[in-house]
């Protein structure tokens, strides 16, 4: 294996950890080295042969990267797809939003960058709480990603050679990303979606969009089904298939205000885990340093300013608390450039939720500027003096278009004001080495699903862990299980198991139309945003957590009986929709706070007051805690389970960026 | 800050539709336009009545969900930009705001606000993707493609399939979309190979929807969000005319 620096390649195994409650818990992770386990899981899984593959049929929910991905990819294979998503068109998922790259291990740069190098960066920036398997595949498949997506047209950066530019990403000290100006999610989704149209023309898919999935359909323990409300019609459909594949995106709107779309949910998540699959680390949120700031209680969305500006921008507050004079009129020696002050090696491009905390300390300590005093700025005019305003324009220009189109603000003349938004949910569907959720036939895949990121994901890892889970992993795993249900009848929509599941979807409807109360859907969408973004968000407490659970519970009560949502189930409705969404944010939002009050640490992003340095950084226990909380629903109750993190190939340390 | 909005209310495809009246006070200015339907929407809700159906999803201008017409322009009063990015401090007080959906045949109404955009779709489904599979590619860097053809791909790419343009011309043409499809991949060496095929079946459907013909008034280019040009539709025609020549 390969050697690096500050390794020790002794392993490192955690025995304290009680093995008592795992026993469900199978991660299945290869034989071998680490650089061997994904060829030696390859080699060993079961393969089928094409004319068995037509007759399977796989149902994909989510038409991001890795939905997309994995619907066309599985009928390129030869299985009949059936791929769903919530917007009018595939083409709008919430990928189609990521601005700033996608990292790849190519040393393009020649600076020193390897898969392992990649690896041990991603594993040390989720703070050592994922996988070391995962997280080295995730490493070792991303270069093969980026030839894939330049063979699908993806018109990446260029040096005037001809060749890949990349850029630099939080929390690494190379340059691995690679980006299509500010709009790198968008061209990856768009060639995603033109190759899943692809399929569509050859009639291997058949893509239902506007059609929402409201419950998962187990049968004799295996998944096989959903249900789906045509949101156009309102009408409940079911559909069956030999295996099903979530990836339905981040949950982060449960924060209410967060830079995810206004559809992004996590019913489907929830819908599962409530048929027994089990939730991972559901309250490791990221929360991004550089979004715009909240400016009204009307507010419903925190634009994100891409991390990539942090290569050239700086941050900084004024060093005198409630300065008032407009930013250019505050001389160099009396701004606080805090991030290049606490960590001199890393400095702006520390990683995000160090880059998170450290904002809101100096803005709760009365630093903040602008209207609300809940923001810091991020300044180009060194950047601007240093490459030229050219440059500058062609790095970021459609960013600075973007920044003036929603504040007025000319950014190039002025710093930009930002500020921390909820942005990524590291945690999700529990999956094993396979992506296989703990309900068997049940995938999870792309930010859904909690695999590689671990307390804190890198910044650009996650378009990469949604393209290689859905092209790449997932179309070499799922043979292994489908093999076995060649054998098995395929499911009918006629069995009982799909009618109960109808039925409770209707109950469900009808219960949530027939309240009639005096508040709205948003009404208390807004409180539970507020409770989570309070007690659950960059720095956690056990007091404010305790009190978060009583508080949300309460939510949930006068949501079920004070909520009101007019027009019926039998058209387009988009209240309902909202609805439905945020009744399952609220008993989401519940597991999240406890998820985040049961681990008594701080890494990552979860940051827990009582679990610090005297310097205010994070302190991580892993004699108690390196493992990964793995949740089952228990009747409207939570039981723990833990898959305990064996560290072979690394030894943890303490994370440092200084 | 008070405005009237004058709001085009239609059940569903085959229902006949009306312009509905409503006042709506406690707005500011800090709020986009959408945030200001949202709170009329809030209110609709406490006074018993059907909300206002319109479309959106991420709110920053990228997945090219939303989009209505705002006083006889597609996304409203600026140039090049997104409904979601109006904010209301381009209206003032007591402004009366006329809100539609986009009026084309090949775009039908599903609900109020809300069309039916499938037929870019379609189009895509008929030669917008390169034929390879995956697990296919060679190296990334074995093919050069300089800075100038990568960037010029770039601006066509950057399409978000509003349909904006179509709304805004006087045919209900979707040249500006089509074209900008085919240019991206057309420029670039992996998309030659089946360069006058893709321009052929994509133009082909693109009629076959029922969009009209482009007569070059530049109507599409001020509303797009994207500022994608209108030489794109040019180029394209001469792709027609060479995919006629050598398929
Ligand atoms: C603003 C922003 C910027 C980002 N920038 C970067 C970046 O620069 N680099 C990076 O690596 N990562 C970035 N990320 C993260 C990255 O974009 C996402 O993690 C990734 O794209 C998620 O892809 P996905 O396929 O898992 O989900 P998505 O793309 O969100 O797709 C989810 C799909 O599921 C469907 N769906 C959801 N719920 C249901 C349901 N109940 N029924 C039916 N369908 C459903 C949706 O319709 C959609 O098709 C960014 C994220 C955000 C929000
Ligand atoms: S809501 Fe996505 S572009 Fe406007």
């Amino acid at each position: 294996m390969p050697l690096l620096w500050e390794l020790d390649s002794e392993s490192f195994h955690l025995s304290f950890i009680s093995n008592s409650q795992c026993m469900k818990l199978d991660s299945k992770i290869p034989e071998g080295p680490l650089e061997d386990k994904w060829r030696n899981y390859q080699v060993k899984s079961q393969l089928i042969n094409p004319s068995n593959k037509k007759k399977l049929n796989v149902i994909v929910v989510g038409s991001g990267l890795s939905g997309a991905g994995a619907a066309s990819t599985l009928a390129e294979l030869g299985y009949d797809v059936k791929c769903f998503c919530y917007q009018d068109s595939a083409r709008r998922a919430h990928s189609v939003a990521a601005q700033g790259g996608v990292n790849a291990a190519k040393n393009y740069q020649h600076d020193g960058d390897s898969v392992f190098r990649m690896f041990y960066d991603t594993l040390k920036g989720g703070d050592f709480r994922s996988r070391e398997a995962n997280t080295y595949r995730l490493a070792e498949l991303s270069a093969p990603l980026i030839d894939h997506f330049v063979q699908q047209g993806v018109p990446f950066a260029r040096e005037y050679g001809g060749t890949l530019d990349n850029r630099s990403f939080g929390g690494v000290q190379v340059q691995r990303t690679f980006y299509a100006r500010g709009q790198t999610g968008q061209q990856l989704l768009l060639a995603a979606y033109s190759q899943l149209y692809k399929m569509v023309r050859t009639k291997k898919v058949e893509m239902f969009p506007r059609s929402e999935m409201l419950d998962l359909v187990v049968i004799d323990g295996k998944a096989k089904g959903i249900i789906v409300r045509d949101l156009v019609t309102g009408e409940l459909k079911r559909y069956a298939a030999d295996a099903v594949v979530l990836a339905t995106g981040g949950y982060s709107r449960v924060f209410r205000l967060s830079t995810l779309a206004i559809g992004c949910n996590g019913s489907a998540l929830w819908k599962a885990h409530k048929k027994g699959a089990f939730f991972g680390a559901p309250s490791f949120t990221q929360i991004h340093p550089t979004a715009l700031p909240q400016s009204s209680e009307a507010q419903s969305k925190l634009t994100l300013m891409s991390e990539s500006l942090r290569n050239d921008g700086r941050i900084w507050v004024p060093k005198e608390k409630g300065d008032t004079r407009s930013p250019n009129n505050i001389p160099e020696e009396q701004r606080d450039y805090y991030l290049e002050r606490r960590y001199p090696s890393f400095g702006n491009l520390a990683p995000r939720d160090i880059a998170s905390r450290a904002a809101k300390e100096r803005i709760d300590a009365g630093y903040g500027i602008g209207k609300l005093k809940n923001a810091v700025y991020l300044d180009f005019k060194h950047a601007i003096e240093k490459f030229g305003l050219n440059t500058v324009k062609d790095r970021y220009g459609n960013l600075f278009n973007m920044y003036n189109k929603i504040t007025g603000i000319d950014a190039y003349k002025e710093p930009m004001q930002i500020s921390p938004a909820a942005h990524f949910s590291m945690g999700g569907l529990w999956v094993d080495y396979e992506l296989m959720t703990t309900i068997p036939g049940l995938y999870a895949v792309g930010e859904c699903n909690f695999s590689d990121h671990g307390a804190n994901r890198l910044g650009a890892n996650s378009l990469l862990q949604a393209s290689v889970d859905g092209y790449f992993i997932l179309p070499n795993t799922i043979n292994n299980y489908l093999a076995t249900e060649l054998k098995e009848e395929h499911p009918s929509t006629d069995h009982p198991a799909f009618e109960k599941a109808e039925k409770e979807t209707k109950e469900n409807i009808d219960r949530i139309l027939s309240i009639n109360g005096t508040k709205t859907v948003d009404h208390f969408h807004r409180e539970l945003g507020k409770v989570m973004w309070q007690e659950c968000a960059m720095s956690r407490n056990k007091a404010g957590l305790e009190k978060a659970i009583t508080q949300i519970k309460e939510i949930r009560n006068s949501f079920w009986s004070d909520v009101k949502v007019t027009g019926t189930h039998t058209e387009m409705n988009t209240e309902l929709e909202k609805a439905l969404r945020l009744a399952d944010f609220i008993e989401l939002g519940i597991l999240m706070c406890t998820d985040a009050l049961e681990r008594e640490e701080s890494c990552g992003a979860h940051f827990r007051e009582e679990y610090q340095t005297e310097e205010g950084e994070a302190m991580r226990k892993d004699e108690k805690f390196a493992y990964v909380s793995a949740w089952e629903y228990d009747q409207g109750d939570f039981r723990l389970h833990k898959e305990v993190l064996e560290f072979e190939f690394v030894n943890p340390s303490v994370r440092s960026y200084k | 800050m008070k405005v009237t909005f004058k709001i085009w209310r239609q059940d569903g495809p085959h229902a006949q539709g009306n312009i509905r009246d409503y006042v709506v006070e406690g707005l500011n200015e800090d709020m986009s336009f959408l945030e200001a339907l949202d709170h009329l929407n809030e209110l609709l809700v406490l006074k018993n009545e059907k909300v206002i159906a319109y479309e959106y999803d991420c709110r920053e201008g990228i997945c090219g969900q939303c989009g209505v017409f705002i006083n006889g322009r597609a996304h409203g009063p600026h140039d090049n930009i997104t409904t979601c990015q109006l904010h209301m401090r381009s209206f003032n007080d007591g402004d009366t705001i006329v809100v539609e959906p986009w009026r084309a045949a090949s775009f039908p109404v599903v609900k109020d606000l809300i069309v039916d955009r499938s037929a870019f779709d379609r189009i895509i489904e008929q030669g917008a993707f390169i034929t390879a599979k995956t697990g296919t590619a060679p190296e990334a860097n074995s093919i050069p493609i300089s800075k100038e053809v990568a960037d010029r791909a770039m601006d066509a790419a950057a399409c978000i399939g509003c349909g904006a343009c179509v709304a805004a011309c006087k045919n209900s043409s979707a040249a500006l979309f089509t074209s900008a499809k085919i240019n991206h991949l057309n420029s670039l060496p992996q998309g030659k190979a089946e360069e006058h095929k893709r321009t052929a079946e994509m133009t082909f459907q693109m009629e076959m929807e029922g969009f009209g013909s482009c007569t070059f008034t530049g109507a599409c280019e001020v509303e797009c969000p994207e500022s994608i040009s209108i030489t794109n539709i040019a180029e394209m025609n001469a792709r027609i005319l060479k995919s006629k020549l050598l398929r």
